[in-house]
């Protein structure tokens, strides 16, 4: 049960020219529950990481004071508690239970004591699996649920949550919203950050909205900001409850098969499933965890061979898995759920220009293609940063540029709206709408139900078959 | 700020440890891409010494990213642990290997009193590592070979690989690093510009 | 092959519930002084030991046959580098390699490298497929006194292995996505091998460096004395592990010293 108390408060981080946070005047007392909103860049997560103590002071400069109970954030630590977004990456220790009792060992809490808070701990976010469970076999949602445990074993007074469910599907977003719910005890004072709003609502009595560049432009109960301040900040990319999005749904009938499996499963992953993917239609294919959503992608996109069935593709005799690269990336594009994994050089620009350079184009149509995907994706402004130093919109942006860059004329993508903001998501539903309409075939893995609802032409869902079965000749 | 105080951060340890289990990664996929070369090198082993120095990376680029003393001692430790856990064909005695590999590096950033990061003592750090995984290997595993068509051309060409691969690429590695961010909060990733 | 983290064999044997600092330090006690000297004599009758506790580490035949795989390339190695670089040829001539002769002399040279391969990397295997590393870690921080921040820093990192690995595949696929492969040709395949070697390390450093100050906000930096959540107990019985394998390799290096077998590595 703390109290925080910031007046003035600003850091800028080493080696920056802005600050990330600024002027800022909070106070929050005990036991309160606050959402802090505000666009990107607004400094949420600095905030929540100087309330943590995890600003060391040789990593930037820090005006004005920060107060938890009266003590600076660094020597009240044992009180606070902070819970990131990715659950593999809070995770220590192999096995669950070890995990949880990892935090109370740091703290020099009696060894006697230690399992009986454990089983206690997880026990309040019910967690369903045994204390020997291995950490790596748990999905997402029960990761950061064993995560949550770790954090609350050690009774902090102060509950920071900084994105929790980012990178969580639907399922697992609630299971968080289940713990949060059952586990908090009433005193503990809790700061979350969390895009999903209308999930976080019922949690919280309180909701402050940092301005980026400073100072907080906004303060009380959520009725109160949504009315005034919805707009606003719906156009700045919060996702603020009550707005929706048209659908854009295809205008034309799809136009020729331009990838069709036959039966194809990949032993372990996959169950046999047969499904076409058209030209000018955007086809959503949903599912469960575990459903191989994700490998039905890499079989579209021409990147794994089905161990039964086969795939046929654009009217070419071999699979697409044993094309040339290069012959594939004119064909069939594919965008990863990580837009990093697909990075290859160090600069944006260089990036764009190396598709369209492995296929042949002559040095001024790579100039061309790279200065119009640079326009069209807004990353003019970043033509020369490094690709890793990207925020996950614009890596996002970048990854769907890098696999438009050879002009394929289908495009395969894996979750591409996972952990968007409002703003990146409609500027990628808008896209995808408009390739679809200029005859492009799109194939989208997804658990997004807004994206379903607004964008897909057909959807089929895994395990079930396909609703069209009329099969129609294959044509490049 | 202050990257002359010898005390390990959390960070310190994690990151050195998460270069050891990286390249155990990198190791175990180099096997399995390259497991053609070893019947290409069979009519010269020698030759496989050209690519002794991978092995090696791990502790001159500990040592030049985390700029602490142990740094390349522990790191190259953890990477021989990982490798005999993983399995080898040197057992545990590997671990004995890379604390001898690890001391090459360790002592070279020593002599420079660990305040030299750049070019000149990632090279150094190349060629003490390799030149103690030469001498080890000269009087343990490659005693009963000729002298002169084996056993000196593959230490020439353990101390070789190990200074272009281990020491000059671990030094251009870093450099590569730098500019993804991944390096911030270490001395080594703090040298680039202002953004 | 994927990288298998949990311990292979049977748990409860006798010889696999000993201490993990234990069996660790009877394993580098035994293999370590074996590698002085290259007869034949030595690494036999070590083999043969090894064998004959085998069972009783609860390891079977067919996890020990998968792990020793390596074992036995190493030693096709060996027999082709000592056909064709021995220093010595002496004994009487078997056959002719082409210019390369093979002696009775250079066959012994070939046998006695290749036991000492198999003598010097099964105890190795046998504890490290017994062993959590959970466990090992507690015990070096209880039992062999290491400081407590390295093990469970290795710890921690050792536990992103398998995600590495997961990623590595990603990040291969990726790269024939973006259109780039490398067919047959050595240079492009190494020039593959490292954009996607380094693209695993900025993934991995990113890692460690979320891991370190998630470990740090649950009081891993605290400075207060850490308490021990599962206790390694460091017995009798595995003081007379660690005395034995010691007390077993000093004697066969002696045997082979006092029977005329011993050919030491140096000199």
């Amino acid at each position: 049960m703390s109290e925080v108390q910031l007046r003035g408060f600003g850091w800028r981080h080493a080696g920056r020219r802005a600050w990330a946070v600024r002027d800022l005047d909070l106070h929050v007392r005990h036991g309160e529950r606050v959402l802090l909103l505000g666009p990107s860049g607004a400094g949420k997560s600095t905030l929540l990481a100087a309330l943590a103590g995890l600003l060391p002071s040789d990593s930037g400069q820090s005006e004005g004071s920060i107060e938890i109970d009266g003590l600076d954030p660094a020597k009240a630590r044992d009180k606070v508690g902070i819970l990131f977004q990715d659950p593999q990456t809070q995770l220590v220790m192999a096995r669950s239970g070890d995990d949880v009792a990892f935090g109370c060992e740091n703290r020099g809490v009696p060894a006697s004591e230690i399992w009986t808070r454990v089983s206690d701990v997880l026990d309040r976010v019910g967690f369903r699996y045994p204390i020997n469970r291995s950490t790596a076999a748990l999905s997402g949602g029960e990761a950061q649920r064993l995560a949550l445990a770790g954090v609350l074993a050690l009774r902090p007074g102060l509950l920071l949550l900084d994105e929790p469910t980012a990178n969580l599907d639907p399922p697992g977003a609630a299971l968080i919203r289940e713990s949060l719910t059952e586990a908090m005890s009433p005193e503990t004072t809790m700061i979350i950050v969390e895009h999903r709003v209308t999930e976080a609502l019922p949690l919280v009595d309180r909701v402050v909205v940092l301005e980026p560049g400073g100072g907080v432009r906004a303060d009380g109960s959520p009725e109160v900001i949504f009315a005034a301040y919805g707009d606003k900040l719906a156009s700045e990319g919060v996702w603020v409850p009550g707005f929706s999005f048209p659908p854009l749904k295809a205008t034309a009938t799809a136009t020729s098969d331009l990838v069709r499996a036959e039966h194809a499963s990949v032993r372990n992953r996959l169950r046999p499933v047969s499904i076409t993917a058209r030209g000018g239609e955007v086809l959503a294919v949903t599912g469960p965890n575990g459903a191989g959503k994700s490998t039905l992608a890499l079989l579209l996109g021409g990147l794994l061979a089905p161990t039964s069935g086969r795939i046929e593709a654009f009217g070419d005799k071999r699979p697409p898995h044993r094309w040339r690269a290069a012959t594939l990336t004119q064909r069939i594009g594919s965008v990863f759920q990580n837009p990093e994994h697909q990075f290859v050089t160090g600069r944006v620009a260089d990036e764009l220009a190396l598709g369209p350079r492995r296929v042949g184009k002559s040095s001024a149509e790579v100039r061309d293609i790279v200065g119009e995907l640079l326009r069209r994706l807004r990353l003019e402004k970043l033509a020369e940063a490094n690709p890793y130093t990207l925020s996950g919109g614009e890596a996002r942006r970048l990854s769907v540029a890098t696999a438009l860059a050879t002009a394929p004329r289908l495009l395969v993508l894996d979750e591409p709206t996972f952990g968007q903001d409002r703003r990146t998501w409609q500027e990628l539903v808008s896209l995808l709408a408009e390739l679809r309409d200029a005859g492009h075939g799109i194939v989208a893995v997804t658990h997004d139900e807004a994206f379903v609802r607004t964008l897909a032409d057909r959807t089929v869902p895994l395990g079930e078959p396909e609703p069209d079965p009329l099969p129609r000749r294959v044509r490049p | 700020m202050n990257d002359n105080t010898h005390r390990w951060r959390t960070i310190d340890i994690v990151i050195a440890s998460v270069i050891a289990v990286a390249f155990g990664v990198i190791f175990w996929a180099w096997n399995t891409v390259w497991s053609v070369t070893e019947s290409a090198f069979a009519f010269f082993p020698p030759a496989q010494a050209i690519l002794y120095g991978i092995w090696l990376m791990p502790a001159v680029l500990s040592g030049l990213i985390i700029r602490k003393p142990g740094a390349s001692l522990y790191t190259e430790t953890v990477a021989a642990i990982i490798s005999a856990l993983l399995g080898n064909q040197w057992g545990g005695t590997v671990i004995v290997q890379g604390l001898c590999q690890g001391l090459g590096a360790e002592l070279a950033f020593a002599a420079l009193r660990y305040r030299s990061w750049k070019l000149p003592a990632a090279l150094l750090a190349g060629a003490l590592t390799g030149l103690s995984a030469a001498i080890y290997d000269f009087f343990v595993w490659n005693s009963e070979y000729a002298l002169g068509s084996y056993r000196i051309p593959y230490a020439v060409f353990t101390v070789v690989s190990s200074v272009l691969i281990a020491g000059l690429g671990s030094w251009a590695l870093v450099r590569a690093l730098a500019p993804t961010g991944v390096l911030d909060r270490f001395g080594a990733g703090r040298e680039r510009a202002l953004i | 092959m994927t990288l298998a983290l949990e311990p292979l064999a049977d748990p409860s044997a006798p010889l696999a519930r000993r201490n993990p600092v234990a069996k660790l330090g009877a394993a580098l006690l035994f293999s370590v002084p074996l590698i002085a000297t290259v007869d034949v004599f030595t690494p036999a009758v070590a083999l043969v030991l090894e064998l004959i506790l085998l069972p009783f580490f609860g390891v079977r035949f067919r996890t020990l046959a998968v792990r020793a795989a390596p074992l036995l390339l190493a030693a096709a190695g060996v027999l082709v580098s000592v056909t064709l670089f021995a220093a010595e040829r002496s004994g009487d001539l078997l056959f002719s390699a082409g210019p390369f002769d093979v002696t009775t002399g250079v066959l012994a040279t070939a046998t006695a490298l290749i036991l000492r391969i198999f003598a010097v990397a099964l105890p190795g295997i046998v504890v490290f497929a017994t062993t959590d590393p959970t466990d090992l870690a507690d015990a070096l921080v209880q039992n062999a006194k290491a400081p407590a921040r390295f093990a469970i820093g290795a710890l921690a990192a050792f536990r992103l292995l398998p995600l590495l690995t997961e990623e590595w595949r990603a990040l291969s696929l990726a790269r024939r996505a973006r259109g780039i492969d490398a067919g047959r040709n050595p240079v492009a395949k190494l020039r593959l091998f490292a954009s996607t070697a380094f693209a695993l390390l900025v993934g991995a450093l990113r890692r460690g460096v979320r891991l370190a100050v998630a470990m740090d906000a649950r009081g891993f930096d605290s400075g207060v004395p850490r308490t021990y959540a599962r206790r390694q107990h460091f017995t009798g019985a595995d003081t007379v592990l660690v005395v034995a394998a010691g007390l077993a390799s000093a004697t066969i290096l002696v045997l082979s010293v006092v029977l005329g077998f011993f050919r030491p590595v140096v000199g």
